[in-house]
């Protein structure tokens, strides 16, 4: 982690031009002030503070930032564009990011992506979100059995969680039918879907 | 017509892209070209002599230089003809080396160009006329608005010089914002004490005529006879009679007027002296809340007033004065920094900006220059400084950096540990600025000699933690993690904005000026000073930001420029101005409308409304000759006939 980076070697223009012209955000205009990192909500949990993403992506260091645990631990609650004195929409950067690492096969928070295909395949199921399902689904695939459980019951007596799920007027399918373009297009450019 | 052509190589500039021989030699072949050559430096004193000597040995009438822009030799190369006999407008240049050889590499085609642009500029000359420029008395008195520190230095260069001064300034005092601060950087000098004594200078030098409370209203003229109008805003107080005693100041009940020198850090009275040093040193009621003239029911200072200089029934007043040259010195304004939420919105009285802050330092200010922070009147331990507030941020438009806020920061953090020895400063920053001399050491004595943490990133919220202290997080991107502080007081370094009405009072000048209203200088390296109208410069932050030392500096060179225009007893117009053809204009007036100088008024010629140019006013920009419907307002050295002769010429190619 420490070695010298070797800008000659690792320095990937390529992959900030990539990131550029995904994200529509110009990332030279960003001049390192910090106020994307003093805002963000969830920096305690990032490896890699969201401005030193965006020095790695003026960089081109490709690797090192989709590797980073940062692009999956991000809330994309927009904080940071909204204090950048740039403009830029840094959220919109993470986003981009992380459809590129999982592209290439990167997935360095692994139940992130376990949560969002629960979350993901109920909305397929039901054409709207379905929170038990969501949580069902999600403690198999991640064998986490007792992950929030306590707050089950209080959610329940609210009426915070419904136990059947909500079909659209229209039925799933219109829904499910993008999900079937997805898949095709993933399939077409060999990419994971 | 005998024209002489000189193709310049400008060393390799253009000589390595444009054959400079061969467009000498197709214009040999150019109607009325008599003679050409491809000189190596023309501007050089050879070159210049050897188009002397070619207008003697060929019997010259006409010089084309085909060489580089016109504002970069044009004058040169007309006084060059002007020595030779000719007169100065019978010159004609054409630009190859930006226009050609800066911005082609393809030889063949750049000598073409070249040879066209050539062509271009001798049909232009051979329709040229002899132009003579007419002379006009200079009024040698000269109008500075605003009495800020540059305008103070402007005024007493002027007036020492000998030159009468009119200064006009809008608030209570002169002074601007340098009177406000405590101290100055880098050398720690008492703000007060280094500009007071200049101060009385202006109150005293018989040359100068101080009007404080005062606004420019109306301008009107051209450079060596602009006539203004001042308006006087009524002060209640005649200040004829008026001894400054502060009797008045110390009676008056409404002791709960918001105090505007002070930043709104403390109350004033309604009537009220802006500080001790204020120069006039006069009283000035605030009208909104003075209980006489708002209840009908006080009168506490006519009664206590010595002097009886009181007067409830003053009106404000227009007075006109009469000048040669103006100087505007307008100063800055702090921007309204409440935009930024996650500070807190202006909401919580412990986040101040630095301006306050140099309040509290003060002696003069209303705590008497103890630092005691607004909420209760306590001693802050720990102070947190956050720069760029409002600068280098697109996002709310002003993209530009204040200049000055990285020393004053520094300057801030090293007085409060003068203040409160225990104190402990932070300084947020995105970058340090301290390009001026001993600039860089001071930001380093604040570090190592008063212990100030300098932390590199920004603030993202400020809230209070509910036992009377700040909260303030943000991120130190050299760590790259978020840190927190818990800070007694916090001072936002607030970005500067043009003064309120500057854009307003340019355009009152006809003066350019950028997004920000910041004047636009007339070049911006090689008259940072002049303006784009003839008599007017420019002095301070009204320019664009800069420092103290940098505003007198500026203020001396506007004077220096004054002075300079008034050497000579008459000045001389330019005759590229536009001229109406009376059997052709049928006063339909849009001249006049479109004018942005008023240069044009009606005038009768045998019982017919006709239109007048009047020659000082009129700067030649040419609207009224594109406007005209009837084609019978000419500007002179562009009129249609030679313009059409270039197009023409372009057109044959």
């Amino acid at each position: 982690m420490n070695d010298t980076v070797d800008l000659n070697r690792m320095r990937d223009t390529a992959f900030t031009a990539q990131v550029e012209a995904l994200s529509g955000q110009n990332i030279s205009a960003c001049y390192q002030c910090g106020n994307c990192t003093a805002g963000c909500p969830a920096g305690f949990a990032y490896d890699v503070q969201v401005s030193q993403i965006m020095r790695g992506v003026q960089l081109g260091l490709k690797d090192r930032v989709l590797r980073s645990r940062s692009l999956w631990m991000c809330l994309s609650c927009s904080t940071c564009s909204q204090r950048c004195p740039n403009n830029i929409d840094v959220a919109a950067v993470m986003e981009t990011l992380r459809h590129m690492a999982r592209k290439a096969g990167i997935v360095s928070v692994p139940k992130m992506e376990k949560f969002w295909l629960s979350f993901l395949n109920t909305v397929r199921l039901f054409g709207r979100s379905h929170e038990i399902g969501t949580m069902v689904l999600y403690m198999l695939r991640s064998l986490r059995l007792h992950t929030d459980v306590d707050l089950a019951p209080t959610a329940l007596a609210k009426g915070k969680l419904g136990l059947l799920p909500h079909i659209p007027p229209g039925g799933a399918e219109p829904v499910e039918r993008i999900f079937t373009r997805y898949k095709e297009r993933a399939q077409r450019e060999g990419v994971r879907p | 017509m005998r024209i002489g052509v000189f193709v310049c190589h400008c060393g390799s500039n253009i000589g390595g892209t444009v054959d400079c021989a061969r467009v000498a030699a197709l214009a040999r072949d150019f109607p009325d070209v008599a003679y050409a050559t491809d000189p190596m430096y023309t501007c050089a004193e050879p070159g210049q002599a050897a188009i002397e000597e070619a207008i003697h040995e060929y019997r010259l009438d006409g010089v084309v230089v085909a060489s580089c822009s016109p504002r970069m030799h044009e004058p040169t190369f007309r006084r060059t003809v002007e020595r030779a006999g000719l007169n100065r407008y019978m010159f004609e240049m054409a630009n190859i080396r930006e226009h050609v050889s800066w911005i082609g590499k393809d030889k063949e085609a750049n000598t073409n160009k070249a040879a066209e642009l050539v062509r271009l500029a001798v049909e232009k000359l051979r329709h040229n006329l002899p132009l003579a420029a007419s002379q006009f008395d200079v009024n040698k008195r000269v109008l500075v608005i605003g009495g800020g520190v540059a305008g103070i230095q402007a005024a007493l260069d002027c007036a020492e010089g000998g030159i009468p001064v009119v200064l006009v300034e809008r608030e209570a005092t002169i002074g601007g914002k340098m009177a406000k601060l405590d101290k100055t950087f880098p050398t720690v000098d008492c703000s007060a004490c280094i500009l007071g004594p200049k101060m009385v200078d202006v109150a005293q030098h018989p040359k100068i005529t101080l009007y404080a409370c005062a606004e420019v209203e109306e301008i009107s003229g051209y450079v060596g006879n602009f006539t203004v109008k001042i308006r006087k805003r009524a002060t209640y107080v005649d200040w004829s009679k008026c001894t400054g005693c502060g009797a008045c100041t110390e009676k008056c009940p409404a002791k709960k007027t918001p105090d505007a020198f002070n930043e709104h850090t403390g109350t004033t009275t309604a009537i009220n002296i802006a500080f001790p040093q204020a120069i006039p040193k006069k009283a000035v009621i605030n009208a909104q809340y003075c209980r006489q003239l708002t209840k009908g029911k006080c009168g506490v200072c006519a009664k206590v007033c010595p002097t009886g200089a009181i007067n409830y029934a003053m009106q404000e007043e227009i007075v006109s004065e009469n000048v040669g040259a103006i100087v505007a010195a307008t100063g800055y304004d702090l921007m309204d920094w409440r935009v930024y939420q996650e500070y807190g919105g202006g909401v919580y009285p412990d986040v101040i900006t630095s301006l306050q802050y140099e309040r509290l330092l003060s002696a003069s200010g209303p705590t008497g220059g103890h630092v005691l922070r607004p909420s209760d009147g306590k001693e802050p331990q720990t102070v947190v400084f956050v720069q760029c507030v409002g600068s280098r941020d697109r996002s709310i438009g002003r993209p530009y950096c204040s200049g000055f806020c990285c020393m004053y920061t520094a300057k801030q953090a090293i007085l409060t540990k003068d203040h409160i020895p225990g104190a402990q400063t932070f300084v947020f920053y995105m970058d340090i600025r301290a390009p001026g001399k001993m600039y860089d050491e001071f930001v380093r004595r604040a570090s190592e000699e008063y212990g100030t943490e300098y932390i590199r990133g920004r603030v993202s919220q400020i809230y209070p933690d509910g036992q009377g202290r700040l909260v303030v997080k943000g991120a130190d991107t050299l760590l790259g993690e978020q840190v927190e502080i818990k800070a007694d007081l916090v001072v936002l370094a607030v970005g500067i904005e043009a003064s309120k009405g500057a854009v307003n009072l340019a355009e009152k000048l006809r003066i350019s000026y950028d997004n920000h209203g910041f004047f636009m200088e007339s070049h911006v390296k090689l008259r940072p000073v002049e303006t784009n109208t003839a008599g007017v410069f420019l002095a301070g932050v009204c320019q664009g930001a800069k420092d103290i030392p940098a505003s007198v500096a500026q203020g001396s060179a506007a004077a220096a420029k004054v002075l300079t225009l008034f050497a000579r007893d008459k000045l001389e117009s330019d005759p590229q101005i536009a001229q109406v053809d009376i059997r052709r204009c049928v006063a339909c007036g849009k001249c006049l409308r479109c004018c942005p100088f008023g240069a044009i008024k009606e005038t009768e010629f045998r019982g017919e409304t006709k239109a007048q140019v009047i020659a000082t006013v009129c700067q030649g920009c040419g609207l009224c000759t594109s406007t005209c419907p009837q084609g019978a307002i000419q500007l002179q050295h562009a009129t249609d006939n030679q313009i059409l002769a270039e197009v023409n010429a372009l057109c044959q190619c």
